[in-house]
């Protein structure tokens, strides 16, 4: 059996969350997730800006933090921390670690190649629309290939401490410690599926230990102290969800299946670069306090393609807030509204869409929002988006004039006018396997 | 009887792009039948009204007592596109547990 924990599920999740687990409890792997969608591109930025960039910034000094205790207690660690400059973050790490041996897994940026694989044939047309890549080639700013885990495998077969990857399924952070410790090959799609499985659920760190969760969340134990998710995998796939003692958070197989529904799609074709798993094969049972034990995880064979992620400029948006309040603050906060719609039409400006949300009566729910007769007070949101910068900065002059100039009771505008930012949109796409090299490298 | 999907499940939502997803979990193995027969994907799809543009699917996952449903076009282009505070369908699981839901005598 090994164990393997979560300490990130995203860029920017509870820094005290993998300290923790490598403190409070026996591990063998601990795997963070570092990369979303649209990273990649500000990464890019950040390399062409300084060569030594473009890495998750956070991670080489979390792993300087915890270097002494995972050199004490054998625990190895994969990070997605790489970005679009795996080596520069790897020579970090070793700046900070110089103890460790840190490897990392390469090939997954295709932005250089990209018009190679273009001229070769690969219209990489985006998964969602259709559309080829060809009709956004010049606003391209990241190009990746999700990785699967057996690269991933071939760096912990080099004895590093620390693995570091750029972009690869997030599962595969965790499926990786499964195919080197128990010899599991390309061919063994269920067990790779139960591995997958296995990531799946433990790949939003907390959120399927309590956090996030609907499962009479007001009696979940202590959630200041919330314990990150640790599964103890098998040889023969079946594994359990758990927690250190004492930590916080709650796991039984309600709060799994939560987790195990985020974020999928067609549940019989979970498609990942290794395998495809079914999850209408999974079997959970309740194994204790704390713990949830699964079997049963089949699967089919790894797709041909390996999926892209890339990015590319789309424009520009901005928005802005204004709180009215009590007596009629939805009217007032309505009222303003069409004062800065007249604005925007008197000026001539053209957005591809202006959204207004009532910020208290409606934002989120829409139509199904329960009635709130004369709220104390409503925060009107209105967020334009265009091609046209100069357009997007104008309107962002329209709303605090209106502190003086419309609605009785406005206030709430001390941060002051809201900026205008780029639009940095994804483009998701396939392509032949054959046609992505990863490669692993030991960062002396 | 009338009671709300909060009565007999319970959900997390999140995003593909422009895709919201919602699980919805039954309380009860039991309830699981209630929810084949009620929770349809058009009836989700009423549900949403505007917020929804496209289509609805639902996928059923027998085993774990959990329906799965892909709302398409449901978040204004999605991700860093949308101008919604929900721009990642994080609250359409909540949205969801109000929808109303017939149970027949002793279903309950």
């Amino acid at each position: 059996m090994i164990r393997i924990a979560n300490g990130q599920g995203f860029w920017g999740d509870w820094l005290e969350a993998p300290v923790r687990l490598v403190e409070q409890g026996p591990l063998d792997y601990l795997m963070l997730d570092y990369l979303a969608e649209v990273t990649m591109s500000i990464l890019q930025k950040q390399k062409a800006a300084d060569p030594a960039l473009g890495y998750a910034r956070d991670f080489p000094p979390l792993i300087g933090r915890i270097a002494k205790r995972i050199r004490e207690r054998r625990v190895r660690v994969l990070a997605n921390a790489g970005g679009v400059n795996a080596i520069a973050c790897a020579k970090e790490v070793r700046r900070l670690a110089p103890d460790l041996k840190v490897a990392v897994v390469l090939g997954d940026d295709i932005l250089a190649s990209l018009d190679a694989l273009l001229a070769a044939g690969h219209q990489m047309c985006n998964m969602d629309t259709g559309a080829p890549l060809s009709t956004i080639r010049d606003r391209i700013q990241s190009a990746n290939a999700y990785l699967g885990a057996f690269p991933i495998a071939q760096a912990l077969a080099t004895g590093a401490d620390v693995i570091i990857t750029g972009r690869c399924t997030d599962s595969a952070l965790a499926l990786a410690p499964m195919i080197h410790e128990f010899g599991w090959r390309e061919t063994d799609h269920h067990l790779l599926s139960a591995g997958t499985v296995a990531g799946h659920i433990i790949e939003c760190g907390a959120q399927c230990t309590g956090g996030n969760c609907q499962v009479d969340w007001p009696s979940i134990p202590d959630l200041a102290n919330i314990g990150f998710p640790i599964v103890e995998m098998e040889p023969d796939g079946s594994f359990a969800v758990t927690k250190h003692p004492g930590a916080g958070g709650r796991i039984d197989t309600a709060v799994v299946k939560e987790q195990l529904l985020y974020e999928i799609g067609d549940p019989v074709r979970y498609t990942m670069a290794d395998c495809v798993a079914d999850f209408t094969t999974i079997q959970l049972s309740d194994d204790g306090p704390g713990r949830v034990r699964c079997t049963g995880v089949r699967g089919l064979p790894a797709p041909p393609t390996l999926k892209l992620s890339m990015s590319y400029h789309y424009g520009w948006k901005a928005i802005g807030t204004l709180v009215f309040t009590w007596p009629q603050a939805l009217a007032k906060a309505q009222t303003a509204d069409r004062i800065v719609r007249t604005h925007l039409d008197q000026l001539g400006l053209h957005f591809e869409k202006i959204h207004t949300e009532f910020f208290g009566v409606n934002a989120c729910l829409g139509p199904n929002a329960p009635p709130t007769p004369d709220p104390a007070e409503v925060e009107l949101r209105i967020g334009v988006r265009g091609p046209d910068r100069k357009a997007v900065d104008r309107f962002t002059r329209e709303l605090i004039p209106l502190v003086l100039n419309g609605p009785p009771g406005a206030t709430g505008y001390g941060e002051g006018r809201p900026k205008a930012r780029e639009i940095v949109a994804y483009w998701p796409a396939l392509i032949p396997r054959e046609a992505i090299h990863p490669h692993v490298e030991v960062v002396e | 009887m009338k009671v709300p999907l909060s009565r007999l499940a319970h959900t997390r939502s999140g995003d593909k792009g422009d895709l919201s997803n919602i699980g919805v979990i039954a309380w009860k193995e039991d309830y699981y039948a209630i929810l084949l027969r009620e929770v349809t994907a058009d009836r989700v799809k009423a549900h949403f009204g505007d917020l929804v543009r496209g289509r609805v699917e639902r996928y059923e996952l027998p085993n774990l007592a959990s329906l799965n449903f892909l709302l398409y076009e449901a978040l204004d282009g999605g991700g860093t596109i949308s101008l919604r505070t929900d721009a990642q369908g994080k609250t359409h699981g909540a949205s969801l547990l109000a929808l109303e839901i017939d149970v027949r005598p002793g279903e309950l």
